[in-house]
């Protein structure tokens, strides 16, 4: 039925597209259309190349007003304020080209629209010209590489101390798990051809003949101590994963066979952070719009949503199958003391495998 | 040459005897060649925008039941909700039929058959076998590619970058099964097509131009088709072997991509590979597959804009210069792709500098596009508008490259929708304009009829607002933070602010959708009712337009025409007529530009 709905919509709009060219071409009296452009295309066309400017100006404008608010959540490591300010420079370039060479684009398109009569102008070259839009965009990209580079260099250098807290993040399809080094501040080695080791109680592989291994503690729910630097070490049992933690900047692919890292220091707790201003008015916006659903599903006779409450996300990032879109894991950053108590609470592997 | 050229005049005696299979099937000519690689790539086209279409609709009302759903995915939308499955199967076609086979085979394969030998003043490619050899190459990996779409567990699921090892099991995912085998088949015949087309390209230009075509007097689109050509053979190989080798692990049990792998409650045998290896061999074609399909755009517009705007296309050498320069940056570009790959951080370092250094020939060929328009006496014919058209998306894509070639800054906008937003912009919209540009302009050359300028108008206009609709809020949910590749964001009530966008931006989508259909009416009823063409409708100064508008093999009855000044000869002081094609003399005491 809706295979024939489909089509028989398609040849309508056939058929009316046919109709409108028939008017089209009945409506020029006798004088056969050529299909070039005559003067009066080219003034319609070259004022809404100009009307188009606007629209773009425009479209613009109403994203930044009505979205706005979405863009680059604050930042909750100590790299995320380098990140952002090389952001917000990049994008500063970026609008003010984008602002300058639509209106010249769009601005030409119209102004020089063309006539019957009229002569372009012969000009093919300006050597003065072109060396200067060379020049420019070569110191500004310049800038930027260097800038750049000095602020990668220096989020992607992790470098291996005492103070640092050792995390592995283990990822499988469609699940994260955490690994603290425990005591030892050590990860113990590990290996997926351990994973059916102990009927399954080896969540993430861990080598049993390896020392360090058994004050390790694997959990589902990341918790990190707020102003410490944390290391993480990325694994991956079966396929890609990425380990994407928007709030703190920082992204890194989780390769089969292959240990990745990536290191930041949290400097604010989800407490502060559900505190923070912006925050608050972000959850009562995501509220009203689960109430709103909800009322839509209870009168459908389904369950209700849960109202929503702030929370650091760690979210698979690589492509990795069916259930992708739903691979997350809470992270809470908390205060030295309350990690402590929460650590102390966790089950080591050697209590495991008892 | 001359025994080429001898051997087609030969062949042009006995053109009364083609048959139809050898006129319309298997023809040697490169215009037959070019319009089969037309309506194959327009055909693929439809398929590649209707899947997107469909995926649209769910991110919009995630997990709505659609009637068109039930008809169209079947088994695979139980309840006409969509399967997450075949979501990631969408998104994977998709992502490979617009890049490979319609801006790819459709864009290059389309142009570069018909303009080479037209524009260089050449009776036909160097072989006409090996070019029909690489057409029907093309079409049954075409056949291929739609027949992966009916097989029992779905096509390919991987995203178009077919990363393993998600590809490379069948236990990670149902796609990853016979659909990704026919999946890389088709692609490895696609990769043989494309080489036999690019060899052909590149000796026909370097050994069949007429007399008088110097390098230096190459319109510019030629410039564009041949640079493309040479980065296809440099780089289209190595993705041959990323896919043999693929190929290898998934059926004969060898580990270049593979290692220490738990899967489905069982360890496999697999040790000592790795995914980051298949990476570099991908995007050592993958990056410089965006030129391929972006530099004939490019070489398109630049010869619209300069013809519309009957002005000679300013900083010819630049122009030239540029697509060198951005041929030569873009093969050693690849890794950033990979910045957060798990690749050694320093790699990083460099790619973001090689990458950021494309962004300078980028900005020279915008602004000479700019200055082109600059007091120029602009016909605007529809060919001429998706020629601005690009230049304005060119423009608004590319300047996002700034930030995602920042590897410090991919870090948090790596594969979210901001890249979505970056590429489609950049590369997807404005090669698409390309693609329309071109048809638009070379339909009398290819069909002897005009497409309707209004429906042209119409077509554009709808499209160029909703392309903008489409693409500028999605850098907004990508900034948000939201993954692409995500079946729905419902799972995550931080994004529920984010569905408002979602439903605005496939508003736009199914609006521009509707807006190819004038296209396509436009295109198939011009073919046979279209207003009967002059020879020279555009005025313009290139050979093909010295061609009679009947086509026969061979291009021109009696010599070819020899040729005397470059392409660009527009309003030149001196002359009556604003234009002065390739073929007429110097004037007595005209100087020729030296460019």
């Amino acid at each position: 039925m809706n295979v024939v709905l489909i089509f028989s919509v398609l040849i309508l709009i056939a058929i009316a597209i046919w109709q409108v060219t028939k008017i089209f071409e009945l409506s020029q009296v006798k004088k056969v259309s050529t299909q070039v452009a005559d003067d009066n295309d080219n003034d319609w066309n070259g004022k809404l190349m100009f009307a188009f400017l606007i629209f773009i100006y425009g479209i613009t404008i109403f994203s930044f007003w009505s979205y706005g608010d979405v863009l680059l959540p604050k930042a909750a490591s100590e790299h995320g304020y380098d990140y952002d300010n090389l952001m917000w420079i990049s994008f500063a370039i970026i609008f003010f080209v984008q602002t300058v060479t639509q209106a010249l684009l769009h601005y030409f398109s119209y102004k020089y629209r063309g006539e019957k009569g009229k002569k372009a102008l012969f000009f093919s070259d300006n050597e003065k010209l072109e060396m200067i839009w060379t020049i420019i965009p070569v110191f500004v990209l310049a800038g930027l590489i260097l800038y750049g580079l000095y602020t990668w260099t220096d989020i992607m250098t992790v470098e291996e101390n005492d103070e640092a807290l050792v995390v592995e993040l283990y990822a499988q399809q469609f699940n994260w798990k955490a690994r603290y080094s425990g005591d030892d501040g050590v990860l113990g080695d590990a290996n997926v051809r351990f994973l059916e080791d102990f009927e399954g109680k080896n969540l993430v592989g861990i080598d049993a003949t390896d020392p360090n291994g058994f004050d390790d503690i694997v959990v589902q729910e990341l918790h990190l101590p707020v102003g410490r630097e944390i290391i993480f070490k990325m694994r991956s049992q079966d396929v890609l994963h990425s380990a994407y933690m928007p709030f703190f900047r920082a992204q890194m692919n989780c390769v089969p066979g292959m240990i990745t890292e990536f290191a930041f220091t949290p400097n604010i707790t989800t407490e502060e952070m559900r505190q923070d201003p912006d925050i608050v008015s972000k959850v009562k916006k995501i509220n009203k719009i689960r109430v709103k659903k909800s009322k839509e599903l209870v009168a459908s006779g389904d369950v209700a949503l849960d109202p929503y409450e702030f929370d650091f996300l760690l979210l698979c990032n690589k492509i990795c199958g069916a259930s992708h879109y739903n691979m997350q894991m809470k992270i809470i950053v908390e205060s030295p003391e309350d990690y402590k108590k929460w650590i102390s609470d966790q089950q080591t592997f050697a209590e495991v495998i008892q | 040459m001359s025994t080429a050229e001898a051997h087609i005049e030969e062949d042009h005696g006995h053109h009364h005897k083609e048959t139809f299979v050898t006129k319309y099937v298997f023809s040697q000519d490169h215009k037959m060649i070019s319009k089969q690689y037309l309506i194959t790539g327009l055909f693929m086209g439809i398929i590649g925008i209707a899947m997107s279409l469909l995926f649209r609709l769910q991110l919009a009302w995630p997990e709505q039941p659609f009637g068109v759903f039930e008809v169209l995915l079947g088994k695979w939308a139980p309840d006409g909700v969509m399967d997450p499955n075949v979501y990631l199967a969408l998104v994977t076609i998709h992502g490979t039929i617009m890049v490979f086979f319609v801006l790819t085979a459709g864009l290059s394969g389309t142009f570069s058959n018909l303009l080479i030998p037209l524009q260089i003043g050449a009776r036909d490619m160097a072989s006409g076998l090996l070019n029909m050899i690489s057409f029907w190459m093309f079409f049954v990996s075409s056949v291929i590619m739609v027949m992966s779409l009916f097989v029992e567990a779905g096509p390919a699921a991987a995203g178009w970058t077919i990363y393993p090892p998600l590809s490379a099991l069948p236990q990670a995912q149902p796609g990853s099964g016979t659909g990704m085998t026919l999946w890389l088949v088709s692609m490895a015949i696609f990769i043989a097509s494309s080489l036999l087309g690019s060899l052909n390209y590149i000796v026909t230009v370097i050994n069949l131009r007429t007399k008088g075509m110097s390098m230096t007097r190459l319109p510019l689109t030629i410039w564009a088709f041949f640079v493309t050509a040479i980065i296809g053979v440099v780089s289209f190989p190595v993705l041959l072997s990323a896919a043999l080798l693929l190929i290898m692990d998934r059926s004969f049990g060898t580990s270049f991509f593979l290692s220490d792998i738990f899967i489905q409650g069982e360890v496999l045998h697999y040790q000592g590979g790795s995914p980051v290896l298949y990476e570099h061999l991908f995007w050592f074609l993958g990056h410089p597959e965006v030129y391929i399909v972006l530099l004939p755009a490019l070489g398109i517009t630049s010869e619209i804009i300069a013809t519309h705007a009957r002005k000679p296309i300013f900083g010819y050498r630049a122009m030239v210069a540029s697509i060198l320069a951005i041929a030569f940056l873009s093969t050693i570009v690849w890794g950033h792709h990979m910045f957060i790959s798990g690749m050694n951080p320093f790699l990083g370092s460099v790619f973001t500098f090689t990458t950021l250094l494309i962004a300078i020939p980028s900005a020279v060929k915008a602004f000479n596009y700019i200055t082109t328009l600059w007091k120029g006496n602009l016909q605007l014919n529809p060919a001429m508008l998706f020629s601005i058209g690009l230049v304005s998306t060119f423009i608004t894509g590319g300047l996002t490259g700034i930030i995602l070639g920042d590897s410090t800054l991919d870090i948090n906008v790596h594969d979210t929708y901001f890249v979505v937003a970056h590429f489609h912009l950049v590369m997807g919209i404005s090669a698409l304009y390309g693609l329309f540009a071109g048809v638009y302009h070379w339909f009398p050359k290819m069909f002897g009829r005009m497409m309707n300028k209004n429906l042209g108008y119409i077509h554009f206009w709808v499209t160029a607002v909703c392309a903008y609709g489409v693409f500028f809020p999605m850098h907004f949910i990508g900034m948000a933070g939201l993954p692409r590749r995500y079946y729905t964001n419902t799972a995550f009530p931080y994004f529920d602010d984010l569905a408002d966008i979602n439903v605005l931006i496939t508003v736009f989508a199914l609006v521009a959708g509707a807006a190819q259909i004038v296209f396509l009416y436009n295109f198939i009823h011009s073919m046979f009712y279209g207003k009967e063409t002059v020879q020279n409708p555009w005025r313009s100064n290139t050979l093909e337009w010295t061609a009679p508008i009947e086509h026969f093999h061979g291009n021109w009855e009696g010599e070819i025409p020899h040729v005397h000044r470059w392409a660009y000869d527009y309003s030149k002081p001196g002359y009556k007529e604003d234009f002065a094609p390739q073929h007429i003399p110097l004037q007595k005491g005209e100087e020729e530009l030296q460019h």
